[in-house]
C-alpha cells in the first residue's frame, strides 16, 4: 500500500467508496474533535466492468437483527462449515450448497478482491420496466413540436418489452389508453381537484368491481392488472400507436386570456401518474417523466396564479414569508413523493421554461425518488434533447444504466452508528442494533429506498463512533461497514450488490499524525458540502454559512501548525491543503448562495450536488479552469480572475455550464477572421482545440451542461467571471497592477482575504 | 259530409254510426253487443228491450226521416241504469223519466239557423238522476229492469235506434214520450232537413240546426210529427215559441240545457208532457237544438235508440246525444269560420275554435295561434273575477309555427338605438302606443306615462292623428313582429354564439341491447342533415357534440381535422367538467366525416358491454358545462335508459309507492327531488341549456325526478317503455326528428306587460322563475306553451280594456338576438254576459289542466278534484244566476261558450294525474303531469277530447277525413273500424265484425283472426282504402307536435284496455265519471249553490 492517494483511489474504484477518514479514531469524543465526521461517500452501483455478477443468493447471517451477508472479513472454519459474522460475532452454518468448501475452494464473496460482489437472485417474476410520459401541452408550438420528437424519438430507445404510458395535461389531464383499436381513448381528469389513490384507480377502471365494495382500495395483484391496464402497454406492441398519438398532440385547447397564464395542472396530473402506477404496478420499477414548460398554476400543488401579474416566489418573497402556495404546494407534492418512493417509482422532471417552472416545490418529487431534473430554456434545446437522449444511454454491456427500487441497508460493526445519509432517498424506518440517536442528513434509520439510480449515483453516509474516551476500541482492530444494495436491474433481474469495508482504528491522541495524513480532503470536502446543503433546505442561509466556516476554522485549530496568535505562521499539512480553498469555492457556490439565481435553479443544482459523485461534486464546488495558448498544450489553471488573459482561450466546466472564453486579443484575432487564412491554421487549432474538449465532455455529461461560447466583454461572460476568484477587483485593481488579468467588479472577499481571515481565526486564541 | 256519404253509400251508412246515426239504428244490433263486452254486464243490453217498444213508434218515424234516432243509443245507457238503480236515479224512475227532455230551450230558433245557439239545456232531470246515483255508476249496471225489454231493442234491429231505448222503461218513457219524443224526432226531422241526415246533424245549427237543435224535444217536427212545437219554422222543433225573436233564447239560456223542470221532480217537461212541453219546448229546442242537435245527429248513427225512445214513448233517462257535444261544437265551428280569414282588428275578439282551420291577418293583435284567451273579454272589477270565478288567463306560444300562407314575423331593427320603449313600463313599441302633440311624444298604452319620441323615430301624424308611416312600421300596426335586439339584451354585452345541440347517448347493456344505440347512431347521420337554421340560411349554424355514458361519461373530439374521433373518459362524476373545449362542438357539414365515422363507431365500441348502471345528473351536468365552456346555450337530447343508480350525485331509489295513492302522501310521487336536480335546472336555464330526454325503461324510473330539468328548461321527456326496435323504433325516430328539427329560440325571457288595473300573477309551463315577472325559458319552441294567469290590482274601464304584451328575448338558431312582442287587446265589462260569451272553453281547460297538474305537487289529489268540480259548478251557476233568462232550476243551463266545458273538466279529472289508481303506473302519471305543463291549447283539447274517427265509413275518392265521433263507447260499432288519437298516442280499433274486405284492403290478411298482436305499422298496400288511411295517419302525424305510436287494436283483445281509456265521454276504467254523470253532479252542485 503505497500512498494514501493511491489506496483511497483503488478503494473507490473497487468498492465506491470515499471516506472522509481512512484511519478511525477509536473514541467518540476524538472523533468529535476531528470536526469532519467519519463518513464516506458510497455509489452502490459503481459500474465495475470487471465484476461478473454471480448467479446464487448471498449468504446471510442468521440473527435476525444482522443478517448480514457472508464477506470476506468473516472468519471461516473450513473444517467445520462454519462461518462467524464479522458484525454480530454470530456463529453460521454454511448452507448445503457450500459443502464442498474449503482453504483453495472459496466461493467468490470470501476472495479479498471481491469486497463488493454482486448477486443475480431469482424472487418472483421478472416485472418489466415502466415509463410513463406525463407531458405538459401548455406549450407554445414550437416547443410542443420538438418535445414530439423527442418523444416520439425515445419510444425507440425504450428496452422493447417494457411499459409504456402516456398521460398529457393542460387545463385538464388525459391518460391516454394505448390498447384501442381505432377511436383514440382517453380518462379525463379534471385539473383542479384532488383525488386519492383510491378514487383515482376507480376511475381508471382498475380496481376490480369486487374490491369496490369488499376489501378497501388495497390494488389488484401486478400481474392481474397488467393484463387489464390499458395504459401501460409493452412499447413493441403499441410503438405505431403511440407515434400517432403524441404526433397528434395538441396545444391544451383552452383559451389563455390576455394577462393569465395557461392553467396547467401538474399536481392532478402527477397524483394521476402516481396513482395509476400505484394501482397497476406497486413495487415494479417504474419511471414517471414529467415533462413540463412552465409552473403549475391550479389545482393541488399549484405554485402560482394564473394572473401573470402576481409573479412567481422570488427568494425575496420566500424569506418575507410572502410566498403563497410554497408551502401547500411543497407538503402535496412531499405527500406524493412519498407515496410513489414507497412503490418504488421514481419521477423525472423535465423542466424546459424561460421563467421558473416550480421546481422548488417539486423538487421532492426526484429528490426523494432518485428522478432526474433538468431544467432548460426550452424543449427545442439540444441540452433538453441530447440530455434526454442520454436517460436512456446504455453501458458496455448494453444494458441501461438505470436501476429501479433499490433498497439500500448499512450495516456496521460494533463501534460504530450510522448517523444518516444524505442522497436521493428516503427512510425505510428500518429499526436496528446500529443506528445512531445523533441523525445526520436522513436519519434514523439503517435503510433507505432509493427508486431510482444510476451508475454514478451517489450517497453521503455519515457514521458515529460509539465507545466513549474512557473505553476505547482497542488498538489493531477493525471496523467494518457492510453496504447491502438490492435493486431491480434494467434487464428487470433482481440484484443484490453487497460492499463490505473495513478501516483501521487509531488512538487519535497518539497517532493523530497518523490520522491527518489518512485524511481524504476531496471527499471531506464534499461531505461537509453535502451536510451543509442538507442545512441551507431549511435553514437561513448566513447560518449555513457560520456553521461551514465554523467547522472550517475548527479543522484547522486541530491540524494547523502555527503560533498562537501568530497568523503568518499557520501552516496545513498537504493532506489538508486544498480544502480550505474548497471550503471558499463552496461558499461562494449557487448550493449555499441564492443571490442571483431563482429559487428553481437552486434547487436544481441541490438536486445534482447531492446525487453525484466525488468528481463531479467537486466539479461543481470549484469549477475546473483550462487555458489554451500558443505557448504551450492546454493546462489547467487556477481558477482566479488572474488566468483571464488576453491572449488565451479559456475553457471552465462547472458541471452545469461549460464556458469557452475567449481573450481579448484573442477574440479580435477571431472577428478579423485570421482562423480562415491558410497562413493562420495553428490560430484555426487553437480555436478549435477548447471545442473539442468541451465536446468530450458535453458527450459524457449528465444533465448535458449549459454550453457557452463567449469572449472577453461578452454577456456571457458573467458565467466565468462570477466563477473565478476575485482577486482583482476594481477596489484592488491598482495595487495588482502590473498583473495582467481581468479585474472583477465584485465586493465578495477573494481567496486571499479569506484565508487571510482563516488563518487570524484559527490562530486566535480568544476561540 | 258523412250524411252525403251516407246517403250515396247505403251499405256504409249502417256501417257509420258516426252519420246520422242511422247507422247506428242499425247497426243498433252490433253495438250492443259491444255492450255488454264493454259494460261486462251484458244485461245492460237487454234493457233495449223496452226501448223496442218504443222505438216503435220512433223508428217510424225514423224510417220516414231517416234513421235519426239512432242517438238515443246514448241515452240507452241511462236508461238503463236509471231502470236498473232506481235508487240511483230516484227521479228518473219517478215518472217524467222522459223528463230529460232535452228541451232546450226554444229561445233559440232563429239563432239556431244562423249560429250555435248560445247554450244548451240539460234537463234537470240529469240532475236529478245523477244526484242519487252519481257516484254509483250509473250507465251500465241499470240492464236489470231494462232487462226484460232490452232484449227486444236489439231484434228491434229495424229500428236499431230501438236498441238502446233501454231508457225507455216503459213508465218512464210514458211522461218522457210525449215531450222528448218530439224533439229527438225533431233530430231526425234535423236530418231529413238537412237534407242528408248527416249534414243535419253535424252542422251545428246552421241550416238543419234549428231541427237538429230540437233534437230532444220537438224532434217531432219531422219524423213523427212529433215536434209539437211545430211552430218552430226551422228545426220545427224549436220552441219557436218562447223565444221569439232570437229563435232561441239565447240570450237568457246561453245554457244549454235547461230542462225544463216541471213535473215530475227533477225532470221537467215530462210532466206535463203533451201540453207543457209545447211550450218549453219549444224553447228548449231552441237552445238545445243548437247544439243538442248537433249531438244527436251525431250519435244517431250510434245510438238509433235513443232517438226512439225519447221520441216514442217515455224517455226518462237523458239522451247522450242531448247533451252538448265536443265534436259537434267543433265541426259547427268549422263550418261556421272555417277556411275563412280572421283578422285581428277588433279588440277583444273571440277568435275561431283551436280545431277549426282558419287563416290570420294580422291587422293589430296578435294571431291567436300565439296567445289564446281564456276570456276575451274581462270583467272590470275584481270582485266581477271573483263572482264569476273564470280564471283570466292567456296562453301564449310564442314560438307557434305559422302556416305557409300566413305573413311570418317582420324583423324590424332599430338600430345601436335598439327598440323603442316606455319610459316607465318599458313596454316595447306597439299599436297601443298613442301619438300625440303632432307626433313628438307618445303615450304608453300600458301605463299611459307621455314620453318623449326619439328624432330619428319622429313622424307625423294625419289628420286622424295617426302616424304617416304607421302601415311602414310592423311595430305600429301589427300584434306581433320582432326587433333586432342590441348588445344591451346579450349576455355579457357579447353577441352570442350560435346554438349547440348535444347528443348524449346511454350506452349501458339495456341500450345497447335493444338496439337502441345503433338505431340512434344510424339516424343521426341523416338527421343532422337537417339541424334547424335561421329563415333564408343557407345551412345551420347550430353546432352538434356527442356524449356516450354508462355511469361513466366519454366525449368524443370530432374536430374536423382529425383522421378519427378521440374518446375522452370522464369517471369523475361526482364533479363533472368538459374535458374538451376545441373539437366537442363543432358544425355538422365541416366534420360530416368525422362524426360519421364516429356514429359508426359507437355501436360496436360499446357492443360487449355489461355495464348496467348509469348516471343522469352528471351527465346533464357535462352538458351544461360543455355549453358554458363554448358559451353558447343550447339543447342537450338524452337517450336513457334506466333509473341512474351509479355512485354520483343525482342517484335515484326506487322511491314508487303504491300505497300512497290516494292518501294525503301521493303528492310525494309527483314531487321531484329536491337537491342535485334542482340546482341542476337553475344551472341549464341560466345557461340557456335545454334537456330533451328520450327515456326506455323498462322499470320505474322515478320520472317525476328525472324529468324535472327538462320541465323547467323548456324541454320535454318522450318515454318508451320496453323498447323494442320492431314496435317502436320508427314512432322514436319521428319523435326524434321533429324535436332535432323544430323551430326553436334559445335563451329566453319572456315579460308579459299589462295595461294598468291588472297583472300576470301566475304563470304555467315548462319554464323557470327567478323572480315573480320573468320568464325564464332556457328554450323556447314552436310547441312551448306558457299559461299566463292574470289578476286585477284596479279596475278595469271599458272603455280602455285590457291590453297584454309579451316580449320575449331570445336566441336564434342562427345565433341572432332577437326580441319577438306578441300584442293582444281585450275587452273589458261590467257585465258578467259579456264575459261568458267570450269564453274560450279550449283555454279555460288548458289553463285548468296545468294549474290542477301543479297543486297536486302540494295537495292530495282529492282536494284537487273537488277544487276542479267546485269551480266547474261555481262558474256555470254564476253564470246561471246572473246571466241566463229564469227557468225552472231543475235546469242545466250552460253559457254557450261554455257548454262543452263539462266533458273536458270530466275527461281532464279521469287523466292519470288526477285519478288516484294503484294500477296506473307512476312515471306514466308523472309524465302527463310533466308534459301537459307546457302544452297549448290544441294540445290539451286533443288530449282531453280524443278524435276518434270511423274510418269504414269513409270515402276514399275525397280528400276529407271522416268527422271525429264522440268519444263513446257507444259510438263504436262492431263492423267498423275506428282511428282514435289524442296527440300522444293513436289507436286503430277493429270491431269483431269488420268486413273482410276491408281487412284485406288495408292488412293484406284474410281476417282479423290472421292478425299479430302488437302490430303498429299497416302494410303499404297499392289499393284505395289502405292509401287513403295511410295518408291520414301520416298527415296526423304530420299536424302533431310528437309523433303517436299506432297501436292497432282489435275489439276485445287485451290492449282493448288502452284504446278504451281514452273514450272520454264513458266511465274511466281507473276511476271516473260518465260525462253524463258528470253533468248531473255538476248540475246537483249547480243547483245547491243557486239555492
Amino acid at each position: 500500500m503505497a500512498t494514501y492517494q493511491e489506496f483511497i483511489q483503488q478503494n473507490e474504484d473497487r468498492d465506491g467508496v470515499r471516506f472522509s477518514w481512512n484511519l478511525w479514531p477509536s473514541s467518540r469524543l476524538e472523533a468529535t474533535r476531528l470536526v469532519v465526521p467519519v463518513s464516506c461517500l458510497f455509489t452502490p452501483l459503481k459500474e465495475r466492468p470487471d465484476l461478473p455478477p454471480v448467479q446464487y443468493e448471498p449468504v446471510l447471517c442468521s440473527r435476525a437483527n444482522c443478517k448480514a451477508v457472508l464477506n470476506p472479513l468473516c472468519q471461516v472454519d473450513f473444517r467445520a462449515k462454519i462461518w462467524v459474522c464479522n458484525f454480530c460475532f454470530q456463529r453460521n452454518p454454511f448452507p448445503p450448497s457450500y459443502a464442498g468448501i474449503s482453504d483453495v475452494n472459496q466461493p467468490a464473496e470470501l476472495m479479498p478482491q471481491f469486497s463488493t460482489i454482486e448477486y443475480i437472485v431469482q424472487r418472483g417474476p421478472p416485472t418489466p420496466l415502466v415509463f410513463l410520459y406525463v407531458v405538459d401541452t401548455c406549450l407554445e408550438e414550437e416547443d410542443l413540436q420538438a418535445l414530439r420528437e423527442s418523444l416520439q424519438m425515445s419510444l425507440s430507445l425504450l428496452p422493447p418489452n417494457a411499459l409504456v404510458g402516456l398521460i398529457t395535461f393542460g387545463r385538464m389531464v388525459q391518460v391516454h389508453e394505448l390498447s384501442c383499436e381505432g377511436i383514440a381513448k382517453s380518462y379525463v381528469f379534471r385539473g383542479t381537484k384532488e383525488l386519492t389513490a383510491k378514487q383515482i384507480q376507480e376511475m381508471l377502471g382498475l380496481m376490480k368491481p369486487a374490491a369496490s365494495s369488499g376489501q378497501q382500495g388495497r390494488p389488484v395483484a401486478p400481474q392481474e392488472a397488467a393484463a387489464t391496464c390499458k395504459f401501460l402497454q409493452p412499447v413493441h406492441r403499441v410503438d405505431m400507436n403511440l407515434t400517432d398519438l403524441l404526433g397528434e398532440l395538441q396545444r391544451d385547447p383552452w383559451p389563455v386570456p390576455q394577462g393569465k397564464r395557461p392553467l396547467r395542472s401538474t399536481g392532478v396530473a402527477l397524483s394521476v401518474a402516481v396513482g395509476l402506477l400505484e394501482g397497476a404496478y406497486p413495487n415494479t420499477g417504474a419511471r414517471v417523466m414529467l415533462f413540463t414548460g412552465g409552473p403549475p398554476t391550479q389545482g393541488p400543488g399549484m405554485v402560482v396564479g394564473d394572473e401573470l401579474k402576481t409573479p412567481i416566489r422570488s427568494w425575496h418573497d420566500i424569506t418575507k414569508d410572502n410566498a403563497r402556495h410554497l408551502k401547500k404546494a411543497t407538503k402535496y407534492y412531499e405527500a406524493l413523493s412519498n407515496r410513489s418512493a414507497v412503490n418504488g417509482h421514481c419521477i423525472d422532471i423535465y423542466a424546459c421554461a424561460l421563467d421558473q417552472s416550480g421546481l422548488l416545490e417539486m423538487k421532492c418529487l426526484s429528490n426523494l425518488t432518485g428522478g432526474h431534473i433538468v431544467m432548460g430554456d426550452s424543449f427545442t434545446t439540444s441540452l433538453f434533447k441530447q440530455t434526454f437522449q442520454r436517460v436512456f444511454s446504455k453501458d458496455y454491456n448494453g444494458e441501461f444504466r438505470m436501476a429501479f427500487g433499490a433498497t439500500l441497508e448499512v450495516k456496521t460493526s460494533r463501534e460504530l452508528k450510522v448517523c444518516g445519509t444524505i442522497g436521493p432517498c428516503v427512510s425505510l424506518n428500518a429499526k436496528g442494533p446500529c443506528i445512531s440517536e445523533n441523525e445526520m442528513g436522513v436519519g434514523g434509520t439503517s435503510q433507505w429506498k432509493i427508486c431510482g439510480l444510476d451508475s454514478s449515483t451517489t450517497l453521503a453516509m455519515y457514521f458515529e463512533v460509539v465507545n466513549q474516551h474512557n473505553a476505547p476500541i482497542p488498538q489493531g482492530g477493525r471496523g467494518a461497514v457492510q453496504f447491502v444494495t438490492q435493486y431491480q436491474h434494467s434487464s428487470t433481474q433482481k440484484r443484490v450488490r453487497v460492499s463490505t469495508i473495513a478501516r483501521n482504528w487509531a488512538d487519535a491522541q497518539t497517532q493523530i499524525q497518523h490520522i491527518e495524513t489518512s485524511f481524504d480532503q476531496e471527499a471531506s470536502a464534499v461531505l461537509m458540502a453535502r451536510l451543509g446543503v442538507f442545512r441551507a433546505e431549511s435553514e437561513e442561509g448566513p447560518d449555513v454559512l457560520r456553521w461551514l466556516d465554523r467547522q472550517l476554522i475548527r479543522l484547522c485549530q486541530k491540524f494547523g501548525q502555527f503560533n498562537k496568535d501568530d497568523p503568518t505562521s499557520f501552516k496545513l499539512s498537504e493532506s489538508l491543503s486544498l480544502y480550505p480553498q474548497f471550503m471558499f469555492h463552496l461558499r461562494r457556490s449557487p448550493f449555499l448562495q441564492v443571490f442571483n439565481n431563482s429559487p428553481d435553479e437552486s434547487s436544481y443544482y441541490r438536486h445534482h450536488f447531492v446525487r453525484e459523485d466525488l468528481t463531479q461534486s467537486l466539479i461543481m464546488v470549484q469549477p475546473i479552469l483550462y487555458s489554451y495558448s500558443f505557448y504551450g498544450p492546454p493546462e489547467p489553471v487556477l481558477l482566479d480572475s488572474s488566468s483571464i488573459l488576453p491572449d488565451k482561450i479559456l475553457l471552465m466546466d462547472t458541471f452545469f455550464q461549460l464556458v469557452i472564453f475567449h481573450g481579448e486579443t484573442i477574440a479580435q484575432w477571431r472577428k478579423a477572421g485570421y482562423q480562415e487564412m491558410p497562413e493562420y491554421e495553428n490560430f484555426k487549432q487553437l480555436l478549435q482545440a477548447p471545442l473539442d474538449d468541451a465536446q468530450e465532455i458535453l458527450q459524457t455529461r449528465f444533465p448535458m451542461p449549459r454550453y457557452i461560447d463567449t469572449e472577453h466583454g461578452g454577456s456571457q461572460a458573467r458565467f466565468l467571471l462570477s466563477k473565478v476568484n476575485p482577486s482583482q477587483t476594481h477596489n484592488n485593481l491598482y495595487a495588482w497592477g502590473q498583473e495582467s488579468g481581468a479585474p472583477i467588479l465584485t465586493d465578495d472577499v477573494s481567496l486571499q482575504v479569506f484565508m487571510d481571515h482563516l488563518k487570524k481565526l484559527a490562530v486566535s486564541s480568544s476561540t | 259530409m258523412s250524411q252525403p256519404g251516407y246517403v250515396a253509400t247505403p251499405p256504409y251508412s249502417q256501417a257509420q254510426p258516426g252519420m246520422g246515426g242511422y247507422p247506428a239504428g242499425f247497426g243498433s244490433g252490433p253495438a250492443q253487443p259491444m255492450y255488454s263486452h264493454y259494460g261486462g254486464p251484458p244485461q245492460a243490453f237487454s234493457v233495449p228491450p223496452p226501448a223496442g217498444a218504443m222505438k216503435p213508434p220512433v223508428s217510424s218515424p225514423a224510417p220516414g226521416m231517416m234513421p235519426a234516432p239512432p242517438a238515443s243509443s246514448h241515452y240507452s245507457p241511462n236508461p238503463q241504469q236509471n231502470g236498473a238503480h232506481t235508487q240511483r236515479y230516484p227521479a228518473p224512475p219517478a215518472g217524467p223519466p222522459a223528463a230529460y227532455g232535452q228541451p232546450p230551450h226554444s229561445q233559440y230558433n232563429n239563432m239556431a239557423s244562423q249560429a250555435p245557439p248560445p247554450a244548451q239545456q240539460l234537463t234537470n232531470q240529469m240532475g236529478a238522476m245523477n244526484m242519487g246515483s252519481y257516484a254509483p255508476r250509473p250507465m251500465q249496471s241499470p240492464p236489470p229492469p231494462v232487462g226484460s225489454v232490452a232484449p227486444p231493442p236489439l231484434q228491434i234491429p229495424p229500428g236499431p235506434a230501438m236498441g238502446q231505448p233501454p231508457m225507455a222503461p216503459g213508465p218512464q218513457s210514458p211522461q218522457m214520450s210525449p215531450q222528448m219524443a218530439p224533439p229527438q224526432m225533431s233530430p231526425t226531422g234535423m236530418v231529413g232537413m238537412a237534407g242528408p241526415p248527416m249534414a243535419g246533424m253535424s252542422r251545428p245549427f246552421p241550416g238543419p240546426p234549428p231541427p237538429g237543435a230540437g233534437g230532444f224535444q220537438q224532434p217531432g217536427p219531422g219524423p213523427g210529427g212529433f215536434q209539437q212545437p211545430p211552430g218552430p219554422g226551422p228545426g220545427g222543433f224549436q220552441q219557436p215559441p218562447g223565444p221569439g225573436p232570437g229563435g232561441f233564447q239565447q240570450p237568457p239560456g246561453p245554457g244549454g240545457f235547461q230542462q225544463p223542470g216541471p213535473g215530475p221532480g227533477g225532470f221537467q217537461q215530462p210532466p206535463g208532457p203533451g201540453p207543457a212541453t209545447p211550450p218549453g219546448y219549444p224553447q228548449q229546442p231552441g237552445q238545445f237544438g243548437g247544439q243538442m242537435a248537433g249531438p244527436q245527429p251525431g250519435f244517431p248513427g250510434g245510438f238509433p235508440g235513443a232517438g226512439a225512445q225519447m221520441a216514442g214513448p217515455p224517455q226518462k233517462k237523458l239522451d247522450p246525444d242531448s247533451i252538448p257535444s265536443t265534436t259537434q261544437v267543433i265541426e259547427d265551428d268549422q263550418a261556421k269560420r272555417g277556411g275563412q280569414l280572421y283578422t285581428t282588428n277588433l279588440r277583444g275578439q273571440v277568435p275561431p275554435l283551436v280545431t277549426t282551420d282558419y287563416t290570420v291577418q294580422d291587422q293589430g293583435n296578435a294571431s291567436p295561434r300565439f296567445m289564446r284567451c281564456t276570456t276575451y273579454s274581462f270583467p272590470c272589477t275584481a270582485d266581477l273575477a271573483k263572482q264569476c270565478q273564470v280564471p283570466l288567463a292567456t296562453i301564449i306560444k310564442p314560438f307557434a309555427n305559422v302556416p305557409k300562407n300566413e305573413t311570418p314575423l317582420y324583423v324590424v331593427n332599430h338600430g345601436e338605438t335598439g327598440p323603442i320603449r316606455c319610459n316607465r313600463c318599458k313596454a316595447y313599441m306597439c299599436p297601443y302606443m298613442q301619438f300625440i302633440d303632432g307626433g313628438r311624444r307618445y303615450q304608453c298604452g300600458f301605463c299611459n306615462c307621455v314620453n318623449e319620441v326619439p328624432p330619428s323615430y319622429l313622424q307625423h301624424l294625419d289628420h286622424m292623428g295617426r302616424r304617416v308611416d304607421l302601415y311602414e312600421r310592423p311595430e305600429l300596426s301589427l300584434g306581433s313582429y320582432e326587433f333586432t335586439a342590441t348588445m344591451d339584451y346579450c349576455k355579457n354585452k357579447k353577441p352570442p354564439n350560435p346554438p349547440a345541440y348535444v347528443f348524449m347517448i346511454d350506452v349501458s347493456y339495456s341500450n345497447i341491447k335493444s338496439g337502441l344505440v345503433r338505431l340512434v347512431c344510424e339516424e343521426l347521420k341523416e338527421m343532422l342533415d337537417n339541424l334547424p337554421r335561421e329563415e333564408g340560411a343557407e345551412s345551420s349554424v347550430v353546432k352538434v357534440g356527442f356524449v356516450t355514458y354508462n355511469k361513466i361519461l366519454h366525449f368524443y373530439n370530432v374536430k374536423s381535422t382529425l383522421a378519427q374521433p378521440q374518446m375522452l373518459v370522464v369517471s369523475d362524476t361526482a364533479d363533472m367538467f368538459v374535458p374538451l373545449l376545441d373539437g366537442f362542438l363543432v358544425n355538422y357539414q365541416d366534420s360530416k366525416a368525422v362524426i360519421s365515422n364516429l356514429l359508426d363507431q359507437i355501436p360496436d365500441m360499446f357492443a360487449e358491454t355489461n355495464e348496467s348502471e348509469t348516471v343522469f345528473a352528471p351527465v346533464i351536468q357535462a352538458g351544461v358545462e360543455a355549453l358554458k365552456a363554448a358559451e353558447c346555450s343550447g339543447k342537450l337530447f338524452i337517450f336513457h335508459s334506466s333509473i341512474p343508480t351509479a355512485e354520483a350525485p343525482g342517484k335515484l331509489k326506487n322511491r314508487d309507492d303504491k300505497k300512497l295513492v290516494n292518501t294525503d302522501k301521493e303528492k310525494t310521487l309527483f314531487q321531484p327531488l329536491k337537491g342535485v336536480y334542482e340546482q341542476l335546472s337553475k344551472d341549464c336555464v341560466a345557461q340557456g341549456c335545454c334537456v330533451d330526454l328520450f327515456i326506455f325503461p323498462s322499470q320505474y324510473t322515478d320520472l317525476a325526478t328525472m324529468g324535472d330539468v327538462c320541465s323547467h328548461t323548456g324541454g320535454s321527456v318522450y318515454q318508451y317503455s320496453n323498447f323494442q326496435m320492431e314496435t317502436d323504433g320508427e314512432h322514436f325516430l319521428r319523435d326524434l326528428q321533429k324535436d332535432v328539427e323544430k323551430n326553436i329560440g334559445f335563451d329566453a325571457i319572456m315579460r308579459v306587460r299589462t295595461s294598468t288595473g291588472f297583472r300576470a300573477t301566475d304563470f304555467f309551463g315548462a319554464i323557470h322563475m327567478n323572480n315573480t315577472t320573468d320568464v325564464e325559458m332556457a328554450a323556447v319552441d314552436c310547441d312551448a306553451a306558457v299559461t299566463v294567469e292574470f289578476k286585477h290590482d284596479d279596475t278595469l274601464s271599458e272603455e280602455a280594456g285590457a291590453i297584454i304584451q309579451c316580449a320575449l328575448l331570445y336566441t336564434s338558431v342562427g345565433g341572432h338576438r332577437r326580441l319577438r312582442i306578441h300584442n293582444l287587446s281585450l275587452n273589458c265589462s261590467s257585465q258578467l254576459m259579456e264575459l261568458y260569451k267570450s269564453c274560450e272553453t279550449d283555454s279555460l281547460i288548458n289553463f285548468f289542466a296545468k294549474s290542477a297538474y301543479r297543486a297536486i305537487l302540494n295537495q292530495p289529489i282529492k282536494n284537487v278534484r273537488e277544487v276542479l268540480v267546485n269551480q266547474t259548478a261555481h262558474m256555470l251557476a254564476c253564470y246561471r244566476k246572473n246571466c241566463a233568462s229564469p227557468s225552472a232550476a231543475s235546469q242545466l243551463i250552460l253559457p254557450d261558450a261554455m257548454k262543452v266545458f263539462p266533458v273536458y273538466m270530466n275527461s281532464l279529472m279521469k287523466t292519470c294525474p288526477l285519478v288516484g289508481s294503484t294500477e296506473l303506473c307512476t312515471d306514466e302519471r308523472a309524465l302527463q303531469r310533466l308534459s301537459v305543463l307546457g302544452m297549448g291549447v290544441e294540445e290539451t283539447q286533443l288530449l282531453l277530447y280524443p278524435r276518434l274517427v270511423p274510418l269504414h265509413t269513409m270515402e276514399v275518392e275525397s280528400e276529407a277525413v271522416p268527422a271525429p265521433l264522440r268519444c263513446s263507447e257507444e259510438r263504436l260499432a262492431a263492423d267498423g273500424m275506428f282511428l282514435l288519437e289524442n296527440g300522444q298516442s293513436m289507436f286503430l280499433w277493429l270491431g269483431q265484425g269488420c268486413s273482410p274486405d276491408l281487412v284485406q284492403d288495408i292488412f293484406n290478411l284474410p281476417s282479423l283472426a290472421h292478425m299479430q298482436e302488437n302490430m303498429t305499422a299497416l302494410p303499404e298496400l297499392d289499393n284505395p282504402q289502405s292509401m287513403k288511411l295511410r295518408s291520414i295517419i301520416s298527415s296526423l302525424l304530420q299536424k302533431r307536435p310528437n309523433s303517436m305510436k299506432l297501436r292497432i287494436v282489435r275489439q276485445k283483445d287485451k290492449a282493448e284496455m288502452l284504446f278504451r281509456q281514452h273514450l272520454v265521454e264513458d266511465k274511466g276504467l281507473h276511476g271516473g265519471a260518465s260525462y253524463m254523470d258528470f253533468l248531473c253532479y255538476v248540475h246537483r252542485e249547480i243547483r245547491q249553490l243557486l239555492t
